[in-house]
């Protein structure tokens, strides 16, 4: 049986398609065999980021009407060999996802794969609900400022509320923060919410903390998860974050401002 | 949300909600003689207790056919061992019909207490609706408290309807708290709390840290605003004083 991860967030332009990148890639290059669909019918992304726009032949919504395989629209990731892509539609609506449909997917996955990685659409209306009703745990990508936590907050209600495992009466949804585009000089400015803050408001464990960076936005433009450039801070970041969401132990980086050396000053005039 | 009660002089009376515990007999068949055996019995066990108390008659687990059910026998035999049969829950049509007909008012629900968890509200206090299984034939009811110990997140609603509403976690900004009685919340308040919403004006509001969008007892209310001066952020409890919402520091109650 595979895992079901959800990485959602509520608002929107928070990280939430770039996370999901990432994760998938990391547990795929641990040799965990691992497919990652994206739910944001109408606004495809995902394929961009994984770099896989040019092979798009079918979709999530060609396989849920039978138009298709799921042979057929996985599409295989070039640079990990266990990892695998199911594209939205870009043509339809988010209504073309049913939620026997997404079962029905979902439930053929998991016979072969290890963990199923949705991308939620932003949003907490049916795309986002589909995205996150079969998920066994919960990646809550979360901007620290005050409206991306509550709408973390929003969702987390409904994960709690409308997902199958509380419908079923199951145990919980296991849920975790993940806090992205975090700046500790902003922070030290008093411009940005503290980890500490976010994670006294949302009460949820802290999954990783992902450093505000320009390597995110290059990595993304050249169509290459972060995780990938394994010399950055954001790069390392999610590679704690998927650590530690496989259960290792890693103490918590980049949440304090790099104090600039005697010499740096000298040099580089900062 | 209107914030004062109209009262006129004139007026004879004043409708106030209460509430009150009542003890329910829970029937399982009726015959008379029987009947009255057990109650003697049972009478015997606690004579003061049950010496001019009221009663309802409980239906739910009645298994003896509605035609044997006389209610008038079943008064007078309380009557005569100082019972006072006000009400019936009926669990079908006849049954009711048969209590109208004994002049008994009719009362909703049964003994296992209908979740009324309104949307997106997890209930998670399964112990407040234990299941009476093997229920005792004379059993006291009060409304019981409505625990929560899950956080109570943004655009979610948690309903007490006749009792207290305890929340052992945080109420977050969005979220909203109402119950008959008072409000407990061991986390920070930063949702709405309203309290005595059928309109008890002795309701209050205990938190452990004020930091409410609204707080509200018996339709008296104020928003944060108002709240900023009052201790926010610390523990306090908020009651109506000559229907003024005033907020006291807890450790000076």
């Amino acid at each position: 049986m595979a895992k079901i991860i959800v990485v959602t967030s509520g608002k929107g332009g928070v990280g939430k398609t770039t996370t999901s990148a990432s994760i998938s890639t990391g547990l795929a290059k641990r040799g965990h065999k691992t497919v990652v669909i994206d739910f944001d019918v109408g606004l495809r992304n995902l394929d961009l980021i994984m770099n896989c726009e040019r092979r798009v032949v079918y979709d999530f919504v060609n396989v849920i009407q039978g138009d298709a395989t799921l042979n057929q629209a996985l599409i295989k990731d070039k640079r990990v060999d266990t990892l695998y892509i199911l594209p939205a539609s870009q043509t339809r609506e988010k209504e073309a996802l049913t939620r026997d449909g997404v079962e029905k997917v979902i439930n053929e996955l998991s016979e072969t794969f290890d963990y199923i990685v949705c991308d939620s659409p932003a949003g907490i209306e049916h795309g986002a609900q589909m995205a996150l009703y079969y998920a066994d745990e919960a990646v809550v990508v979360t901007n620290p400022e005050v409206s991306s936590v509550r709408d973390s907050d929003r969702i987390l209600g409904i994960l709690q509320s409308k997902s199958r495992r509380a419908e079923m009466g199951q145990d919980p949804v296991k849920e975790h923060l993940l806090l992205t585009r975090y700046n500790p000089e902003r922070v030290e400015r008093g411009e940005m919410l503290s980890v500490q803050d976010v994670e006294e408001i949302l009460a949820i464990p802290l999954l990783g903390v992902i450093p505000e960076s320009q390597v995110v936005l290059n990595a993304s433009n050249q169509g290459l998860p972060v995780i990938l450039e394994e010399q950055s801070d954001a790069g390392q970041a999610y590679d704690d974050a998927v650590a530690r969401l496989l259960g290792e132990e890693r103490e918590h980086r980049f949440m304090t401002a790099q104090k600039k050396g005697f010499f740096s000053r000298m040099f580089k005039g900062g | 949300m209107n914030t004062t009660a109209t009262t006129s002089a004139e007026q004879s009376f004043q409708l106030k909600s209460a509430s009150v515990s009542l003890t329910a007999l829970e029937l399982y068949y009726f015959e008379n003689a029987q009947f009255e055996a057990d109650l003697r019995d049972k009478i015997s066990q606690a004579p003061g207790f049950f010496k001019d108390i009221p009663l309802i008659i409980s239906l739910d687990k009645y298994q003896g056919p509605d035609r044997e059910l006389d209610f008038f026998k079943i008064i007078g035999t309380c009557r005569r061992h100082n019972i006072h049969v006000i009400g019936v829950r009926a669990a079908n049509d006849d049954q009711r019909r048969l209590a109208r007909g004994a002049s008994l008012a009719l009362l909703p629900g049964g003994t296992v207490k209908e979740k009324p968890a309104p949307a997106e509200a997890p209930d998670t206090a399964p112990a407040t609706t234990a299941d009476s299984a093997p229920a005792p034939e004379i059993a006291s009811e009060a409304a019981p408290a409505k625990i929560i110990s899950q956080t109570v997140r943004s655009g979610q609603q948690v309903y007490a309807p006749e009792g207290d509403l305890v929340i052992l976690a945080p109420v977050q900004a969005g979220a909203e708290v109402l119950a008959a009685g008072n409000i407990h919340v061991y986390g920070p308040l930063r949702g709405r709390a309203l309290a005595g919403i059928h309109g008890a004006e002795s309701a209050r509001i205990f938190c452990q840290s004020l930091e409410a969008e609204l707080v509200s007892i018996a339709g008296h209310y104020k928003i944060s605003e108002d709240l900023q001066d009052a201790g926010w952020k610390s523990p306090m409890q908020i009651q109506l004083r000559d229907d003024v919402l005033v907020a006291a520091p807890l450790d000076r109650a």
